[in-house]
C-alpha cells in the first residue's frame, strides 16, 4: 500500500507542476505585461515599457514563470495590481471566511443528505422515494444564483424571516467575526450552497445504500434477527457512506465553483468576490494565485479521497 | 410456417437502444421540452414581432399587459421575444460546446487508449492536469477576456470540457482494442487512423452520446452563470443567464417577471438535456437492456 501511496504522490506532484506552468502561461498570455494595468491609462508609453522592464516582464517565458516558481515555493504570491497590498494579505484575510461558509454548508450536506440518501434506498420505489428524486433533479438542474435568488424571494422578501444577503452586517467589517456575529445573515447562503451538493450526494448515497443493502452481510444481520433498526445503523450506514468518502474528495471544484456564485449573490466578502472584483479590474495576480489554490486544492482533495478510502476500506487494496 | 420455435428479427443495437429510449416516459418528455424549446426560439420570432433590441425607457419594466404577455425589462425590451432571442444563443452554445468538446476528446481519448505506453501516459497526464483547474475559474477568465460572441465562448467552454468524454473513450478503446473484430481489422491489414475512424469510434460511441447530453446541460448552466456575473456575451448579444443577471437588479422591486419565466427556461432546457442522457445512459447501457 504505501508504494501505491508514493507513487499516486510523485504523480499529484507532477500534475501539480504541469498546473502551474499552465495556469501561469494562461494568464501571462490573457493578461500580457501588466505595466499599463498598473499605471493606469493615462501613463506615457515610455514609462509603461520602463515599468514592464524594470518588474522583469520583458524576460523569455520560462525565466518568468522560474521567477514566479521560486516566489511561490518560498510562498510569496505577488502583489496585488490594484489593492496595495500583497496577494498573501489578500487571500489570508479573505480565506477564512469563504472556508467558514464552505464548511458549514459541508458539514449542512451531508448531513442532510447520508440520511436521505439511505431513507430513499431503504424505501426505494415508494412516493417519498420518487418526490426526493425529482427534487433532487430539479435543484441539480438549477443554476446556483437562481437557487440564491429563489431563496431570497420566499424567506428575505414574502415571509421577512432572513436578511437579503450578508452585506448588511458583514460587508462593512470583512473579518471573519462579522459573518460569526450573525447568524441569521449566514442561513440563506449556507442552504443555498448546502442544497445544490445535496441534490448530487443524495443521489449518490441512494445508489451507493442500495448496493450495500444488496450485500449478503446485510442478509446475514437479518437473518440473525437483529432488529432493522440495528441492521441500518451498524452494517447498513458504515458499509454506504464509504463511496461518500470519494465523492466530497472528489466534488472540490464544484465546492469552489458554487461558492463564487453564492458569495456573488449573498454579497458575503469572501474569495468569490475576491474573483469577481479581481477578474473586473485586471488584477492578474490574484486571478493567478486563487486559480492556481483551486487547482491545488483539487489535487490534495483527489490524493486525500483515495488515502482515505484505502484507510477506511480494508478490502481496498489499490494497485 | 418455419419449424422450430419463433422466429424474431434480429434488431441492431442502435434500434433496440431507440425503443428502450422511446418507451421511457420521463426521456420523451425531455426531448418534447427540447423540441418545444427549439420552436419556441427559431420560429417564433417569424410569429411573435415584440421589441428586443431598441431600447425605450418610457416603456421599461412594465408588467405583462395584452402588449407584451411577459412585461418588459429595464432597458424596455419585451420578455416573451428576448426569451426568444435569448434562448438562441444559450442552445448554440450549449450545443456548439458540446460538439467541439466531443470532437476534441474521442480523438484525443482514442489515440491515448490505441497508442498506450508512454504516449497514453503522456495524454492522460494532460487530461488530469487540466481536470483539476476548477473549470469555471478558467472560463470566467478566458470568456472575459475573449468570449464576447455566441461562437467564442462555445469554443472557450468547448476546449476546457473535452476531458471527460477523453477519459470515457479511452476506457471503452482499452476494452475493445483486444476484441476479435479488431485483430481482423489490423489482420485484414487496416491502417491505424481506418482503425480509430472506422471500428473503435464508432463502438465508443454510446458512451459518447450519453456524455453529448450532459455536456449541452452543464455548458446551458455554464452560461448562464457567466452571464450572472456579468462577463458572458456582448450587447446587443444576450443569452438566458443575461437576462436573469438584469432581472436580479429589479427582484427586491417586485418585478417578478424579469426572473421567473427565464429561470423557469433555463431550468426546464437543462433538465430536458438530463433527462435524455439518464435515459439513453439507460438504454444503451448493454447490461441493462433487454434481449
Amino acid at each position: 500500500m504505501s508504494t501505491y501511496l508514493l507513487r499516486r504522490a510523485a504523480t499529484s506532484i507532477v500534475i501539480l507542476i504541469g498546473l502551474s506552468i499552465l495556469i501561469f502561461a494562461m494568464l501571462h498570455w490573457i493578461g500580457g505585461p501588466p505595466g499599463r494595468i498598473v499605471l493606469g491609462l493615462k501613463a506615457p508609453p515610455q514609462s509603461v515599457a520602463a515599468w514592464n522592464r524594470q518588474n522583469g516582464y520583458d524576460e523569455p517565458f520560462f525565466e518568468q514563470y522560474w521567477n514566479f516558481l521560486v516566489k511561490l515555493l518560498h510562498g510569496n504570491l505577488g502583489r496585488s495590481y490594484k489593492l496595495e497590498e500583497s496577494v498573501n494579505t489578500v487571500l489570508a484575510q479573505r480565506a477564512p471566511i469563504s472556508a467558514y461558509l464552505s464548511g458549514l454548508s459541508l458539514i449542512v450536506a451531508i448531513g442532510i443528505a447520508l440520511p436521505v440518501g439511505i431513507y430513499q434506498a431503504v424505501k426505494r420505489n415508494t412516493v417519498g422515494d420518487n418526490l426526493v428524486t425529482a427534487g433532487a433533479f430539479i435543484t441539480y438542474s438549477m443554476p446556483t444564483f437562481l437557487l440564491g435568488l429563489l431563496l431570497i424571494q420566499i424567506f428575505a422578501i414574502t415571509l421577512n424571516i432572513f436578511p437579503v444577503g450578508a452585506a448588511a452586517s458583514v460587508s462593512q467589517d470583512s473579518s471573519i467575526m462579522g459573518a460569526i456575529e450573525d447568524p441569521r445573515a449566514m442561513v440563506l447562503p449556507v442552504a443555498t450552497l448546502a442544497l445544490v451538493s445535496v441534490a448530487s450526494y443524495s443521489r449518490y448515497m441512494r445508489s451507493s445504500a442500495l448496493d450495500a443493502l444488496a450485500q449478503d452481510y446485510i442478509k446475514a444481520a437479518r437473518a440473525k434477527g437483529l432488529p432493522e433498526r440495528l441492521v441500518l445503523i451498524r452494517h447498513l450506514v458504515r458499509n454506504a457512506c464509504l463511496p461518500m468518502v470519494t465523492l466530497i474528495g472528489l466534488s472540490i471544484p464544484a465546492l469552489l465553483a458554487g461558492n463564487l456564485i453564492t458569495e456573488n449573490v449573498f454579497n458575503y466578502p469572501g474569495l468569490g468576490i475576491m474573483f469577481v472584483d479581481a477578474l473586473n479590474n485586471e488584477d492578474y495576480p490574484i486571478l493567478l494565485a486563487y486559480t492556481l489554490m483551486g487547482g491545488v486544492l483539487t489535487v490534495i482533495g483527489n490524493y486525500v479521497a483515495d488515502i482515505a478510502l484505502t484507510v477506511a476500506d480494508p478490502r481496498i487494496r489499490l494497485s | 410456417m418455419a419449424e422450430g420455435g419463433e422466429v424474431t428479427v434480429v434488431q441492431s443495437g442502435w434500434r433496440l437502444a431507440l425503443r428502450a429510449f422511446a418507451e421511457n416516459k420521463l426521456a420523451v418528455i425531455g426531448l418534447g421540452i427540447i423540441v418545444f424549446f427549439v420552436v419556441f426560439c427559431w420560429i417564433g420570432p417569424l410569429l411573435y414581432h415584440g421589441n428586443a433590441s431598441v431600447a425605450n425607457l418610457l416603456n421599461n419594466n412594465a408588467p405583462p399587459a395584452s402588449g407584451s404577455p411577459l412585461g418588459t425589462d429595464q432597458n424596455g425590451f419585451d420578455i416573451l421575444k428576448s426569451l426568444m432571442v435569448g434562448g438562441q444563443a444559450s442552445l448554440e452554445i450549449g450545443i456548439l460546446s458540446a460538439i467541439v468538446a466531443t470532437i476534441v476528446g474521442t480523438l484525443w481519448g482514442a489515440i491515448a487508449g490505441l497508442a498506450g505506453g508512454i504516449v497514453d501516459g503522456a495524454l492522460m497526464r494532460v487530461v488530469d492536469i487540466i481536470l483539476s483547474i476548477p473549470l469555471l475559474f478558467v472560463i470566467l477568465i478566458v470568456g472575459a477576456k475573449y468570449g464576447s460572441s455566441v461562437l467564442s465562448l462555445a469554443l472557450i467552454i468547448g476546449i476546457f470540457s473535452w476531458l471527460a468524454p477523453a477519459r470515457l473513450v479511452r476506457g471503452e478503446v482499452l476494452t475493445l482494442r483486444v476484441r476479435d473484430f479488431i485483430s481482423a481489422a489490423r489482420a485484414a491489414g487496416s491502417t491505424r487512423s481506418r482503425l480509430v475512424l472506422r471500428h473503435l469510434i464508432p463502438n465508443a460511441l454510446s458512451v459518447v452520446v450519453v456524455n453529448i447530453t450532459f455536456q449541452v446541460a452543464d455548458a446551458i448552466l455554464l452560461v448562464a452563470a457567466l452571464g450572472f456575473l456579468g462577463f458572458g456575451l456582448s450587447y446587443p448579444v444576450f443569452d438566458w443567464g443575461d437576462m436573469l443577471s438584469g432581472g436580479t437588479n429589479n427582484l427586491l422591486n417586485g418585478y417578478w417577471w424579469e426572473v421567473y419565466p427565464v429561470g423557469l427556461c433555463i431550468v426546464l432546457t437543462v433538465m430536458a438535456f438530463n433527462l435524455i442522457g439518464d435515459a439513453l445512459r439507460d438504454s444503451l447501457d448493454v447490461r441493462l437492456r433487454r434481449r
